[in-house]
């Protein structure tokens, strides 16, 4: 074996002392300049503070939770779509705070023999309040697990007592550009819309959230009302509502009106129905590394299936 | 001439260390592989234009020493290319091979951000001073890729995005005004040969 011998050189020869404590010098500053870009642009990933937001009470457990490991709050809060704060994931966390959510009124109408106006304080006090832990799959391919509290939304459109005309339920979020400073570009129509066929909205899957974890919702969560459809698309679930409308047509939804190729009135979650631009059929679960399968309506197909078995999910994507 | 160039390399890694830091201390957000992919992409597109900016910069300010940093500007380009396409493979499609086949084959955006990279491939080699020398007037003929490159770059950014389309915007803004230069460059000189 051939044993290379040291050139002889001393290496205090090639580098002086004085030049070694200097490139170390400079090692070291040039690390500290990094690290505090990386703390200051840390602030664009805003942490938002758990403790600060109200206990909600009286919550009870039910059997529609999943037992997957919830996201983290800071996870849950800091990364949401929500363009009406702006349009990257961090914007929302940084920009909702302009809203009010309190009071908050939401007005239930259209074909109902018993139309109103709710204060959303009201709908919290006077119905039981059930923690849903559910999965939440964006149509972007990725997802969380989301522990929400609300109410089923059964619960409250009976009370309006829809009638045979009711055939789908339409839902319009808040429109006012100087709570909502994404309101005042043109990048989706304004005020967001979604809707839902009459049998999907009465599922006892879909709630109005009005919390997480526990506490009130952070705005940028769609605070103080917002829809949770968890076997659809993400968007489907519509923030900060003020009206309800039962309608007899298929509504319009902002997603769909935007770009109808892309974005149907269903939004199935559907590994079998690629986006045109990626592949629906993985999906990055948010604080886990490898990827997991996406599964058919989310993996509430035993809960929902039953409504789709005459629909051509290709077509009505 | 040396102090500066080993400072503007030092900057160019300035965008690795940041996203090294943010990893290990967990503060690239929720969907940190998303902010890898999108930060180097970012990076490559940002140094094919600074890249493309050395020779307008140079003819209007005279400042000739600036082509010197010229190959340094573009390998970064590259450098941050293969960080962006390594990221893809590895972390966001976990070398699932058949998946990136279906991605590069059916999806325009990722196909043309390919398209782009390949084309980088052969300038990254010949930029060394042998094959400069050794392929002449043909170098710069064969250079002359980095313009399709750039504007693949740009439209493979500008067809990923969902809705906001203001940042491709401004690389797309970017790269006219630098295309505009050179058109209008090759004008003059053209008038300058007829008479």
């Amino acid at each position: 074996m051939l044993i290379k011998k040291g050139s002889g050189i001393k290496s205090s020869l090639i580098t002086s002392q004085k030049q070694y404590l200097k490139r170390r010098q400079f090692i070291k500053y040039s690390l500290a300049a990094v690290g505090s870009l990386v703390l200051d642009k840390s602030q664009l990933f805003a942490e938002t503070s758990e403790s600060e937001y109200a206990k909600l009470p009286n919550i009870i457990p039910s059997s529609y939770s999943t037992n997957d490991k919830t996201n983290s709050w800071e996870h849950i809060t800091t990364y949401n779509n929500f363009y009406e704060f702006g349009t990257s994931k961090e914007d929302p966390a940084e920009n909702a705070h302009s809203l009010n959510p309190k009071p908050w009124k939401i007005s239930i109408e259209g074909h109902c023999k018993n139309p109103g106006e709710y204060d959303v304080d009201d709908l919290v006090k006077n119905n039981q309040l059930e923690e849903r832990v559910y999965r939440l799959r964006c149509v972007e391919a990725w997802s969380m697990v989301i522990p929400w509290v609300g109410i089923p939304l059964k619960t409250v459109l009976d009370r309006a007592e829809p009638t045979s005309k009711a055939q789908f339920v339409e839902f319009v979020t808040l429109l006012e550009p100087k709570q909502m400073q994404g309101q005042n570009s043109s990048v989706l129509q304004w005020p967001y819309l979604e809707g839902l066929r009459m049998d999907e909205a009465m599922n006892p899957l879909t709630i109005l959230a009005v919390g997480l974890y526990g506490r009130v919702l952070p705005s940028q969560n769609g605070a103080p009302i917002r829809l949770v459809v968890p076997w659809k698309y993400g968007f489907k679930s519509i923030k900060s509502i003020v009206r309800i409308r039962f309608v007899e047509k298929m509504p319009v939804n902002t997603w769909n009106v935007s770009a109808p190729a892309e974005y149907g009135f269903y939004a199935n979650v559907n590994p079998g129905v690629d986006h045109p631009r990626w592949s629906q059929k993985k999906e990055r679960r948010l604080g886990s590394f490898s990827k997991k399968e996406t599964l058919l309506f989310n993996g509430y197909a035993e809960q929902v299936g039953h409504m789709y078995t005459d629909l051509d999910l290709k077509k009505w994507f | 001439m040396k102090i500066f160039k080993s400072t503007v390399f030092t900057a160019a890694l300035l965008p690795v260390a940041y996203l090294i830091f943010g990893l290990v201390g967990d503060k690239l957000g929720a969907n940190p592989i998303e902010t890898l992919l999108h930060k180097t992409g970012f990076w490559t597109l940002t140094f094919l234009m600074i890249t493309l900016s050395v020779s307008p910069v140079r003819k209007l300010s005279n400042w000739n020493k600036i082509i010197k940093f010229r190959r340094m500007l573009g390998l970064f380009a590259f450098f941050y290319a293969c960080l962006h396409f390594t990221i893809y493979l590895g972390l966001d499609r976990q070398f699932e091979w058949q998946e990136i086949v279906e991605d590069l084959s059916k999806r325009p955006y990722i196909t043309i951000g390919f398209t782009a990279l390949v084309m980088l491939v052969p300038l990254a080699i010949t930029s060394t001073k042998g094959w400069i020398r050794k392929l002449g007037k043909r170098w710069q003929k064969l250079h002359r890729l980095i313009y399709v490159i750039a504007t693949a770059g740009v439209v493979h950014f500008w067809w990923l995005v969902k809705k906001d389309i203001t940042e491709p915007l401004i690389f797309a803004l970017i790269l006219s005004l630098l295309m505009t230069f050179r058109l209008a460059l090759l004008k003059i000189k053209l008038q300058a040969i007829q008479k």
